[in-house]
C-alpha cells in the first residue's frame, strides 16, 4: 500500500485553477520531488495533502489518501491527528514559521503533546532529544531560546526537529532550503538525507531548484500550470528529459561548472575602490561589515561579487554607488574621488516588488533619473522613457502602467531601464535575479549581457548564487565576513579555487546529476567527519 | 547605563523634561487668553479698586517669565502665600494656590485624583475584558453569524455618546428596575463595597464605549496575526484552533492593544468629564473644566501636569509590558 495516493487532484481558488488533474503516489520510505516555477501549483499540492485548504474557500476535487487517511472525507478531528503525527510539514521561511513569542523547545513540546498526551516534562525532554538529533549544539540550553536568537540554518533545523518529534511516516518539505545560504542548504539537505536513512520516512520535496531535487529524491514530477509535465526517476528526467518544457527548464538552470564567453573588457578603469571599510553600530557593538576591500572595474567587464548572507557584499555594492559613505577608504570614478551618489554609477536592486513605488506608473519611475538631471521637456522625457522600455524588452505603451500589472521578470526589466536612464558607465546589480524563476533569470541575465556589449557598460554583479555569478562574470571576488578571501578571473577561481572557504562554497552547490550529487555528499561527510 | 535601571532613569528624566515643557506651554497659552483675570477672580460686583487689589495680590501684573519663575521656585522650594490676614506655607512641591478658593492646588488634586483613578482603573478592567474578549471572538468566528452580531454591536457602542449610554443605564437600572441607588461617590477607604456598587454604572458607561474601540482593534490585529506563517505551522501540526487563537495569535496581537490602552488610560484620567459630570463624580476632569472657565491658572497648570504625568507613566508601563510580551523588544 502506498503512503500517499493522489488521484485526479484539482484545487481552485475562485476562477483560478491552481492544480489541474494531478495524480501521483509515494511508496513508504520513498522520496518524490515536485519541481516547478512559481505559480505551477506545487506548494498548493503540498498543502492539500494535509487538508490545509479546508475553510479557506478553495475548492478541492479528486481524492487524496495520506497514511491511510482519506483527507477529503476525514472529520476535522481525524485530520488533526494526521497532521504532525503521521505527516509533518517543513516550511520555506524558517524566520517566520516559528512563533516569535515562545521558546523553541516549548513549541516543539506543544506539538508533541497534542499528539501523544505525554506529561509536559516528557514532551520537553523529547524536544531536547530531537533538537539534539538535528544537530543543534547544547540542545538542552538552546531549547530555551526564542526563534530570533537562532540563525536561519538553526531555525530550519528546529522546524525539522518539530517535524521529527512525533516520528511521522511522511515528511513534506516545502522549499526547505530556499531562504538559506548554499553551505547551510547543503547541511540541511544532508540532514534530511540522513534522517530518511535512519527513520525510513517518506519525503515529498517541493522545490523550484532542480539541483536541490537532484540531491534528495528518487522520483521527480515536473509541474507547470497545475499539471504534471513529466514524471519519472530523477536520473532519467534530469539526464534525458522527454518533454520540451523540462528541457527548457534544465537549459535555463545556471551551471557552476561551465565557462562563459568573455566580454570585451578594455584596460580603461571606470571605477576603483581602495581599502574600503564600513562600520555599523557604535562603541562595543561596532563591527565592520566591509573591511579593507579594494576593487578595480574596467570598462565593459563584469565583476562578480559572491558571498553568503552577512558577508558584506551588499554594503560594498552600496558604497560603490555612493548610497553609503565608507568609514575609511575611497571610491574613485574615472580617476576622480567623489562623495555622494554619482549619476554614472547606477544600481539595480534585488527585490523588483519593493524597489518600485507601487503608487506611480513605471514610466514615471524610469523618468526619475532624467528629471533629477534637470530634464524638463515632457515630450523629451516620454520619448526617452519609451526608448528605454523598448530597449529592455517591454513596450513603450507600458509607460502608464503600474508595477503590480507586471510579472517579477518584467519589473526587474523596469528596474534596469531606470538604471539606464542616467546613461551610466557602471551598473551595480545587487542580487538582480535571485527573486526570479530560472527561466526568467536566464532572460534577465541575457538582457544584461546584451546591454553591456552594446553600451560598453561595466557591471558589478553581487549575488549569493555561485552558478549565476559564474555565468555572467569575467572576474570574481569571493567575500567572507567583510573581506575578499579570493579574487581573480572567473574560470581560475571556479576551476582551481585556492582559499578553503571558496572550496567549501563550491562543494556545497547542488549538482544536477544525482550521481555527482551522491559523490559530493559522501565527500562532504568525510570533510565533516575529519 | 543599561538594563532596567537605565531604562527607568532615562524615562524619569524624559518625564521631567516633558512636564516642564507642558507647563511652559500652559503658561504662554493662558497669558495670551483674552479677558481680565482679576475681574473674573474677584467677581462681577467688585469695584475697580478691589480688582486692582486682587491683581496685585495674585501678582498678575508681573511679566510672564517672572510668574513662571515663581512657579518653578514653589515647585522646588515651596512658598509662603499671604492671604490678606494670615500667611500660609505651601511646602514643596508647591503648585501654588487657587485664585478662586485660596486652597492649595496640591490639596485640590489630592482630593480629586482618587475619584478619577477609581473611575478609570475600574473601567479599564471592564473595557479590556469586554473589548479584547469580543475582538478575539469575532476574529475566531470571522465570516459567521456571531461575528456579524458582534460587529454590529461594537459599531453601535462606538457610535453612542457616553451620556446617552450613561443616562439610559441610570434610568433603567436605578429608575425603572431600582436595582441600584442613583450613584454617588463613596471613598474606597470608607466602604469598599459601597464604593464598588456606586461606581458600577459609571464604569459600565465609560467601558462600553472604550470596549468597542478595543474590540475593533483586537479583531483587526488578530486577523493579521492569524494570517502569519507561524500560525500556519501550528495548523499543519494539528494544534487545535482554540489553542492557536488563544495562545499563539492573541499574544502576537496584543502589542497595539497595549499601546492604545496606555493612551486611553492616561487621557481618561483627565478626560472623562462627561462621565464624571453625568454621575456627579468630583474628579479631575470636572475640576479642570471649571478651572478653565474661571481662568484659575494655578489649578489648570497643576491639573494638566498631573494628567501629563499619568499619560507618560501609562506609556512607560506599556513599554515594560511590550518587553514582557515580546522578548525581542529591548528597553532603551
Amino acid at each position: 500500500m502506498s503512503l500517499v495516493q493522489v488521484t485526479d487532484l484539482t484545487v481552485e481558488f475562485g476562477d483560478l485553477r491552481a492544480v489541474d488533474g494531478l495524480s501521483f503516489q509515494l511508496a513508504p520510505g520513498a522520496a518524490v520531488a515536485l519541481v516547478g516555477e512559481s505559480g505551477s501549483g506545487k506548494s498548493t499540492v503540498a498543502s492539500a495533502l494535509l487538508g490545509l485548504h479546508r475553510g479557506t474557500g478553495a475548492r478541492v476535487g479528486g481524492s487524496i489518501e495520506v497514511a491511510g487517511v482519506d483527507v477529503q472525507e476525514a472529520a476535522d478531528e481525524e485530520l488533526r491527528r494526521l497532521r504532525g503525527a503521521k505527516a509533518a510539514m517543513v516550511f520555506q521561511d524558517p524566520l517566520s514559521s516559528l512563533d516569535p513569542y515562545y521558546a523553541i523547545g516549548d513549541q516543539i513540546a506543544e506539538v508533541h503533546r497534542v499528539h501523544t498526551r505525554v506529561p509536559r516534562r516528557a514532551a520537553r525532554a523529547r524536544a531536547v532529544e530531537v533538537l539534539d538529533r538535528v544537530g543543534i549544539p547544547d540542545a538542552a540550553r538552546r531549547s530555551r531560546s526564542r526563534p530570533h536568537e537562532f540563525s536561519g540554518g538553526m531555525r530550519q533545523r528546529a522546524l525539522i526537529a518539530m517535524a521529527l518529534a512525533c516520528e511521522p511516516e511522511l515528511l513534506i518539505a516545502d522549499e526547505p532550503t530556499t531562504a538559506l545560504d548554499v553551505t547551510v542548504q547543503a547541511q540541511i539537505l544532508d540532514l534530511l538525507h540522513t534522517l530518511r536513512e535512519e527513520t525510513g520516512m517518506g519525503l515529498l520535496l517541493v522545490t523550484h531548484d532542480v539541483g536541490v531535487a537532484a540531491e534528495s529524491v528518487d522520483e521527480v514530477l515536473v509541474m507547470r500550470h497545475g499539471r504534471v509535465v513529466e514524471h519519472g526517476p530523477v536520473g532519467a528526467v534530469l539526464g534525458s528529459p522527454a518533454q520540451s518544457y523540462t528541457r527548457e527548464l534544465l537549459g535555463a538552470v545556471p551551471r557552476v561548472d561551465m565557462a562563459r564567453a568573455p566580454s570585451q573588457a578594455s584596460e580603461e578603469v571606470v571605477l576603483e575602490a581602495t581599502a574600503l571599510r564600513r562600520e555599523f553600530g557604535r562603541g562595543k557593538r561596532a563591527f565592520a561589515a566591509v573591511d579593507d576591500v579594494s576593487l578595480t572595474i574596467h570598462r565593459g567587464e563584469t565583476v562578480g561579487i559572491v558571498g553568503e548572507s552577512g558577508s558584506g557584499k551588499t554594503t560594498l555594492g552600496r558604497m560603490l554607488v555612493g548610497l553609503l559613505e565608507p568609514t575609511a577608504g575611497e571610491v574613485r570614478h574615472e580617476g576622480h574621488a567623489r562623495a555622494g551618489v554619482n549619476p554614472a554609477v547606477q544600481m539595480v536592486f534585488q527585490d523588483p516588488v519593493s524597489s518600485l513605488n507601487p503608487r506611480r506608473s513605471v514610466g514615471e519611475s524610469i523618468a526619475d533619473p532624467l528629471r533629477a538631471r534637470g530634464e524638463r521637456d515632457e515630450k523629451q522625457i516620454r520619448g526617452r522613457v519609451t526608448e528605454l522600455l523598448e530597449r529592455v524588452g517591454l513596450e513603450g505603451a507600458h509607460y502608464d502602467r503600474y508595477p503590480h500589472e507586471f510579472s517579477g521578470g518584467q519589473r526587474q526589466r523596469v528596474g534596469i531601464a531606470r538604471a539606464l536612464a542616467a546613461d551610466p558607465r557602471v551598473i551595480v546589480c545587487d542580487e538582480p535575479v535571485s527573486a526570479l524563476d530560472v527561466t526568467t533569470q536566464a532572460q534577465v541575465v541575457a538582457l544584461l549581457g546584451e546591454l553591456q556589449r552594446e553600451l560598453g557598460l561595466a557591471l558589478v554583479f553581487v549575488a549569493h548564487d555561485l552558478a549565476v555569478v559564474r555565468q555572467v562574470s569575467d572576474r570574481v571576488a569571493v567575500m567572507r565576513r567583510g573581506r575578499i578571501v579570493e579574487s581573480g578571473p572567473a574560470d581560475e577561481v571556479y576551476d582551481n579555487p585556492q582559499d578553503p572557504y571558496t572550496k567549501q562554497l563550491l562543494a556545497a552547490v547542488p549538482a544536477l546529476d544525482p550521481q555527482v550529487a551522491a559523490r559530493r555528499r559522501a565527500a562532504r561527510r568525510e570533510l565533516t567527519a575529519a | 547605563m543599561s538594563g532596567f535601571g537605565g531604562f527607568l532613569l532615562r524615562r524619569a528624566v524624559g518625564t521631567v523634561v516633558t512636564l516642564l515643557a507642558i507647563s511652559v506651554i500652559v503658561y504662554v497659552v493662558f497669558y495670551a487668553t483674552p479677558g481680565n483675570v482679576a475681574q473674573i477672580t474677584c467677581g462681577p460686583r467688585c469695584s475697580p479698586e478691589q480688582v486692582h487689589q486682587v491683581a496685585q495680590q495674585l501678582k498678575l501684573d508681573d511679566p510672564l517669565y517672572l510668574r513662571y519663575w515663581h512657579f518653578l521656585e514653589g515647585l522646588i522650594a515651596g512658598q509662603d502665600y499671604s492671604t490678606g490676614t494670615s500667611v500660609e506655607h505651601c511646602s514643596a512641591p508647591c503648585l501654588g494656590l487657587s485664585y478662586q478658593s485660596d486652597r492649595q492646588v496640591m490639596d485640590i488634586i489630592l482630593t480629586k485624583l482618587p475619584v478619577s483613578l477609581s473611575l478609570v482603573l475600574g473601567a479599564m478592567v471592564l473595557w479590556l475584558v469586554l473589548g479584547v474578549g469580543t475582538g478575539v471572538l469575532s476574529a475566531w468566528r470571522r465570516g459567521r453569524f456571531t461575528e456579524r452580531v458582534l460587529t454590529a454591536l461594537t459599531l453601535a457602542g462606538w457610535a453612542t455618546p457616553v451620556f446617552v449610554i450613561g443616562l439610559v443605564l441610570m434610568i433603567v437600572v436605578c429608575g425603572e428596575l431600582q436595582l441600584l441607588p442613583f450613584p454617588q461617590y463613596v471613598k474606597f477607604t470608607d466602604d469598599p463595597e459601597q464604593w464598588a456598587w456606586n461606581l458600577l454604572l459609571p464604569w459600565l458607561s465609560l467601558a462600553l464605549i472604550e470596549a468597542a474601540a478595543f474590540a475593533r482593534l483586537t479583531r483587526a490585529s488578530m486577523l493579521e496575526t492569524l494570517a502569519e506563517d507561524h500560525i500556519r505551522t501550528f495548523r499543519a501540526y494539528g494544534v487545535a484552533e482554540r489553542t492557536i487563537v488563544g495562545r499563539h495569535a492573541l499574544r502576537g496581537a496584543l502589542a497595539p492593544v497595549i499601546a492604545l490602552n496606555a493612551n486611553n488610560v492616561g487621557s481618561a484620567i483627565g478626560g472623562a468629564v462627561l462621565t464624571e459630570t453625568l454621575f456627579g463624580l468630583p474628579g479631575i476632569g470636572q475640576e479642570l473644566v471649571h478651572a478653565v472657565n474661571v481662568v484659575d491658572l494655578p489649578v489648570v497648570v497643576g491639573m494638566v501636569l498631573v494628567i501629563g504625568f499619568f499619560v507618560v507613566l501609562a506609556n512607560a508601563v506599556a513599554d515594560v509590558l511590550y518587553a514582557v510580551a515580546d522578548r525581542r523588544v529591548v528597553l532603551t
